[in-house]
């Protein structure tokens, strides 16, 4: 443990921001699942991965963090970190210890841990929160936390798959907003996969469009649009513009 | 409450048979004459209690040690489990209680052979629950401690061995029943002391009341430490008995 160091959650060096994929190729037996992706992600960008079903797109995240190997091309990227679709909160751990828990595995001691845990859920609306077991959460809450855990890890790049699949459109809209308020103020690298090109449209700077299986980039949109402090109204027509874009292009592909 | 309703029905049914009956009362006591001698004989019930009791709950200790460190350790490594597993599950066709005498004549009379007895006897339930808490381990959690660059300690301390210890009480409540059998017959086997020899000696002095009282205390025993256990899975495990959408 004491070979880690705690990394400081708002500060991460520019450079580790950066995604660099090149030829990158990943099979499972006959399938291959994606192929040949290229793709440069700047430090602090945010972009959207799109795409139908079984393209490949948790695979790419896994890629870039490292938890799978590519059957042909490189990965270089700095530490990036997974938060996936399902929560996978610790039902023996509360609230707290679930977000600073990242921040336990770095050895970070107990007392210092929480209270930086207790800081973020605060910022993210949980403040009264921070004793609750975790069934007394709402599915929103959990997705707070689970975001306050990724967040805590340090990681200059952040990997969502699917971060609000499961929310309702109320509690999702909501959760949009808290996400780019926090990206606002601490800005991190993101790779998000999302089946809404809605959300895409009002989180990130570019929207990439998967191909089905055998995964490949067929459009790469950026999205031209200045990041919002809360996120982009979704009824902007500038928004809703980017949105048919990417609705298009994914339609392209399906076709 | 119901099963208080279903005990007072039974020892009714039995209390009638017992005295409307023409049954001689060494052979089947009526209910009544059981409690008078669990209040007569109490002092010598109490003595005897407390060495069977000892038994039980050592013995049960030392079967959660042994067994949840053999269920890490057959999870942890995978030829190991291959090789071993099957051969654990074979162990279970060999009556444990009748190899009570060969463990007699290896350690004595003491307390020692009785520990090995009922540890062996509980063990089993333990490993299997164990196990399967450890294997129950969401993969796409493994993967997320992977990602947050968790070492195989780190996974087991957070992780791990939360998930396996409701498992691992689990077994012990299973194993407690079973394992008061085993301290009997443990002392069948050759004791001075205990419930089981309490119940051995009394059924020669045709004291059949005092026989059916060892038993009723034995059931006692049985029920309490069976509650200490769940009360200590409600306790150390409360997300156990909460529906979790992600546990």
């Amino acid at each position: 443990m004491a070979t880690r160091v705690g990394a400081p959650v708002v500060e991460a060096r520019e450079q580790e921001g950066e995604v660099r994929l090149q030829g990158l190729t990943r099979r499972f037996g006959e399938v291959v699942a994606l192929q040949d992706v290229a793709l440069r992600i700047a430090p602090r960008e945010v972009v959207a991965v799109v795409g139908p079903s079984g393209c490949g797109k948790s695979t790419l995240l896994e890629l870039v963090c490292g938890l799978q190997a590519p059957d042909a091309g490189t990965v270089d990227a700095g530490r990036a970190v997974l938060m996936p679709q399902r929560d996978l909160l610790l039902p023996w751990l509360d609230a707290r210890d679930n977000a600073a828990l990242p921040l336990r595995l770095a050895g970070v001691p107990k007392a210092d841990a929480r209270a930086r845990a207790h800081a973020l859920l605060a910022e993210l609306g949980l403040d009264g929160f921070e004793a609750a077991r975790t069934w007394e959460l709402s599915g929103g809450m959990r997705q707070r936390v689970a975001v306050a855990r990724t967040l805590l890890s340090g990681a200059p790049i952040l990997c969502l798959d699917e971060p609000f699949g499961a929310l309702d459109a109320i509690t999702r809209a909501d959760a949009q907003t808290w996400l780019s308020a926090i990206l606002h103020r601490t800005p991190r690298t993101v790779l998000l996969v999302t089946h809404d090109v809605e959300e895409a449209a009002v989180l990130a700077d570019r929207v990439l469009v998967l191909s089905p299986r055998p995964g490949r980039i067929v459009a790469d949109l950026a999205v031209g649009l200045p990041r919002a402090a809360t996120g982009r109204d979704p009824t902007d027509p500038r928004v809703v513009a980017v949105r048919a874009r990417a609705l298009e292009a994914l339609r392209g592909v399906m076709a | 409450m119901l099963a208080a309703l279903v005990v007072l029905v039974l020892l009714g049914g039995w209390e009638a048979y017992a005295r409307l009956g023409s049954i001689d009362d060494f052979i089947l006591p009526a209910p009544d004459q059981v409690a008078a001698s669990l209040w007569d004989d109490r002092g010598l019930l109490w003595d005897n209690l407390l060495v069977t009791a000892q038994e039980v709950v050592l013995g049960l200790a030392l079967a959660l040690a042994a067994g949840a460190l053999l269920a890490l350790a057959l999870h942890r490594f995978g030829p190991l489990r291959r090789a071993v597993y099957p051969l654990l599950v074979g162990t279970q066709a060999i009556p444990i209680v009748t190899i009570a005498p060969l463990l007699a004549a290896w350690f004595g009379y003491g307390l020692l052979p009785k520990l090995v007895i009922v540890a062996l006897v509980c063990f089993f339930p333990i490993v299997v629950t164990t196990l399967d808490g450890l294997a129950a381990v969401d993969p796409e959690q493994h993967k997320l401690l992977r990602s947050l660059g968790a070492s195989r300690a780190q996974t087991f301390r957070w992780v791990e061995a939360p998930a396996a210890l409701p498992a691992a009480l689990s077994g012990a409540k299973i194993a407690v029943a079973v394992g008061g059998i085993a301290a009997v017959f443990a002392e069948y086997a050759g004791s001075e002391k205990g419930l089981g020899h309490l119940l051995l000696q009394s059924i020669p002095q045709l004291e059949t009341a005092r026989a059916w009282a060892a038993v009723t205390v034995l059931a006692a025993l049985a029920i309490c430490c069976f509650a200490l256990l769940a009360l200590a899975e409600r306790r150390l495990a409360p997300w156990a008995h909460r529906k979790d959408p992600d546990a």
